[in-house]
């Protein structure tokens, strides 16, 4: 039961880990951006959720309205500006300069947050709750609830993708700037609109790890970039639902190595990780090689 | 700049592009080297010359994939020289790339659909494509990949036709089909033109541009060695501007590729 219940929770976490991954994916699929500042924006994100509660005392959830739009914005503009500048010159300078604006951010938490560590919702029944199925399985609301927002996000990702004008000229810019450039698009404002979705789950990842977890100003490359990479790469670049699987994959690994030892649960993910890159290094569901 | 000879083609008639004196490099090579050319409206234009020539270059720097050291380029008679790529494609300037280029994981639909997101009005739409290529309805939803070359370059074409541009840059339309389709393929050119289409091309196949075109300009090494219509022009001397053999082909230099 024990190892049921291991897998279960694995599961659920998942969901947390697709969501930290499927704005790297996105951008990386995209742009062949490698941001290496995802994890802490996720943290900025976070801070704002709590910025906003603090302030203007709207309920805990209420802020998501308010902190995804405007982590969106703030996607569309860092893309415009210092992502774009950096990847006019080549797509090794957007490392660095990502990098860059990750230590950045994490020193200017630092600065006005201290380390303390902050939880959001902290007390709330759905942050609190759980749910027992049988004696020893027993399931957080908050787990469960993540979970279906992620796949939500990962469905409205998918449609938006799809069906829409700006999902077509995104993944036609994908395919080759070039040639959707002569067909009459601004890829430099298709490029935005990546950024503004991907920097959308981002926020949602925040506010999720924060009502999850702790949120620290070094939580974002000590935690989620890390995990986000590890989802990604699990999962298989480019593929949204690899995404999920990977986050799956990666929560449930980690979920039995705590089960073996409890020191072994962050190295038992990793292990998975590293067999993944060693075996099928394309990820559990890539189709297509990016040429 | 003396007005280019060509019979039927009226001389003084105001070109809808006009390339003026374009030089290209890349990196030090001097890829293009004052290049001239008018284009009148509702023409077949047609760039000949050896691989290495520039012809590509040339429709490239016109679609603004590259930037020249010198020269202009001039759509009706507007300067659109320092436009981005994607503004001269809304103006109007719309070009089928060499290769096709077209949306590997996106299928034939989207194809157009992406073709068609920033059109002008005119007379194109997916619809009259489909009617055009009564193949290419059933197989809308395929991915491109799966297409043959002949039918990738119809739906490169398609692709820029529902931009409704008014001139549609061709680049080496026959590179890698086979001779029965290149012909299929020239053979739609009128039904484009019956549309008011101005059509500017590339073209290794040199027999295939003298049939296609009103006007014919070759390009050697960046520079222009000839230029007529296709009816004054000998074959001797296509011959020699098409290799640069020295001594064959002065007197047929017309003003415009012969400047100091």
């Amino acid at each position: 039961m024990a190892w049921v219940n291991a897998i279960i929770q694995g599961v659920l976490t998942g969901g947390l880990y697709a969501l930290f991954a499927c704005g790297l994916s996105l951008m990386f699929g995209v742009m062949k951006v490698v941001n290496l500042a995802h994890g802490d924006l996720a943290v900025v994100a976070g801070y704002i959720a709590i910025g906003v509660i603090t302030v203007t005392h709207v309920p805990v959830l209420w802020s998501v309205l308010i902190v995804v739009p405007v982590m969106a914005v703030l996607g569309y503009v860092l893309q415009r500006t210092v992502i774009q500048g950096a990847l006019d010159r080549s797509v090794l300078t957007t490392l660095l300069v990502t990098f860059g604006l990750s230590v950045v951010i994490e020193n200017g938490l630092l600065q006005f947050f201290t380390a303390n560590t902050r939880g959001i919702g902290a007390g709330l029944p759905l942050v609190t709750g759980s749910f027992s199925i049988g004696s020893q399985i027993q399931i957080a609301y908050l787990l469960v609830v993540i979970f279906a927002v992620a796949v939500v996000v990962l469905l409205g990702l998918q449609y938006f993708l799809s069906a829409s004008k700006y999902g077509r000229l995104i993944r036609a810019v994908a395919d080759d700037r070039e040639a959707a450039q002569l067909a009459g698009a601004d890829y430099r404002h298709v490029f935005g609109i990546a950024a503004a979705l991907a920097f959308g789950t981002v926020a949602l990842a925040g506010i999720g790890y924060g009502m999850y977890s702790q949120l620290d100003p070094t939580a974002g490359t000590d935690t989620i970039l890390l995990f986000a990479f590890a989802a990604v790469v699990i999962g298989g670049l480019g593929s949204l639902w690899g995404t999920l699987l990977g986050g799956v994959v990666l929560g449930v690994a980690q979920q039995i190595g705590a089960q073996i030892n409890i020191s072994d649960e962050v190295l038992a993910g990793y292990i998975v990780f590293l067999a993944v890159l060693v075996l099928r290094p394309q990820g559990l569901t890539s189709r297509r090689t990016q040429s | 700049m003396t007005a280019p000879a060509g019979a039927g083609r009226p001389a003084d008639g105001a070109p809808l592009l006009e390339v003026r004196d374009l030089v290209v490099h890349h990196g030090q090579l001097r890829a293009l080297d004052g290049i001239s050319l008018r284009v009148l409206p509702g023409e077949v234009y047609a760039i000949i010359g050896a691989n290495g020539a520039g012809k590509s270059t040339l429709l490239r720097t016109i679609a603004g994939l590259h930037h020249p050291t010198a020269g202009s380029i001039l759509l009706d008679g507007k300067d659109v020289t320092r436009l981005r790529t994607e503004r001269r494609a809304t103006r109007g300037i719309v070009l089928v790339p060499e290769g096709r280029r077209l949306f590997g994981s996106l299928s034939v639909q989207e194809n157009l659909q992406v073709g068609a997101t920033y059109a002008r009005p005119g007379p194109w739409t997916i619809e009259r494509v489909y009617e055009m290529f009564d193949w290419m309805r059933e197989r809308r939803s395929q991915r491109t990949g799966q297409l043959s070359g002949g039918e990738q370059q119809a739906v490169a074409i398609g692709r820029a036709l529902v931009a409704n541009p008014r001139v549609l840059l061709l680049d080496e339309l026959s590179l890698g089909l086979a001779p029965v389709v290149v012909q299929r393929v020239y053979g739609m050119l009128p039904q484009i033109l019956a549309t008011g289409l101005t059509v500017l091309l590339v073209e290794q196949d040199v027999s295939q541009a003298l049939r296609a075109a009103a006007h014919i300009q070759c390009l050697l090494e960046g520079r222009t060695t000839l230029e007529g219509s296709p009816a004054d022009v000998t074959a001797e001397q296509v011959e020699a501007a098409y290799f640069g053999l020295a001594g064959a082909a002065p007197a047929s230099l017309p003003g415009e590729g012969s400047q100091p």
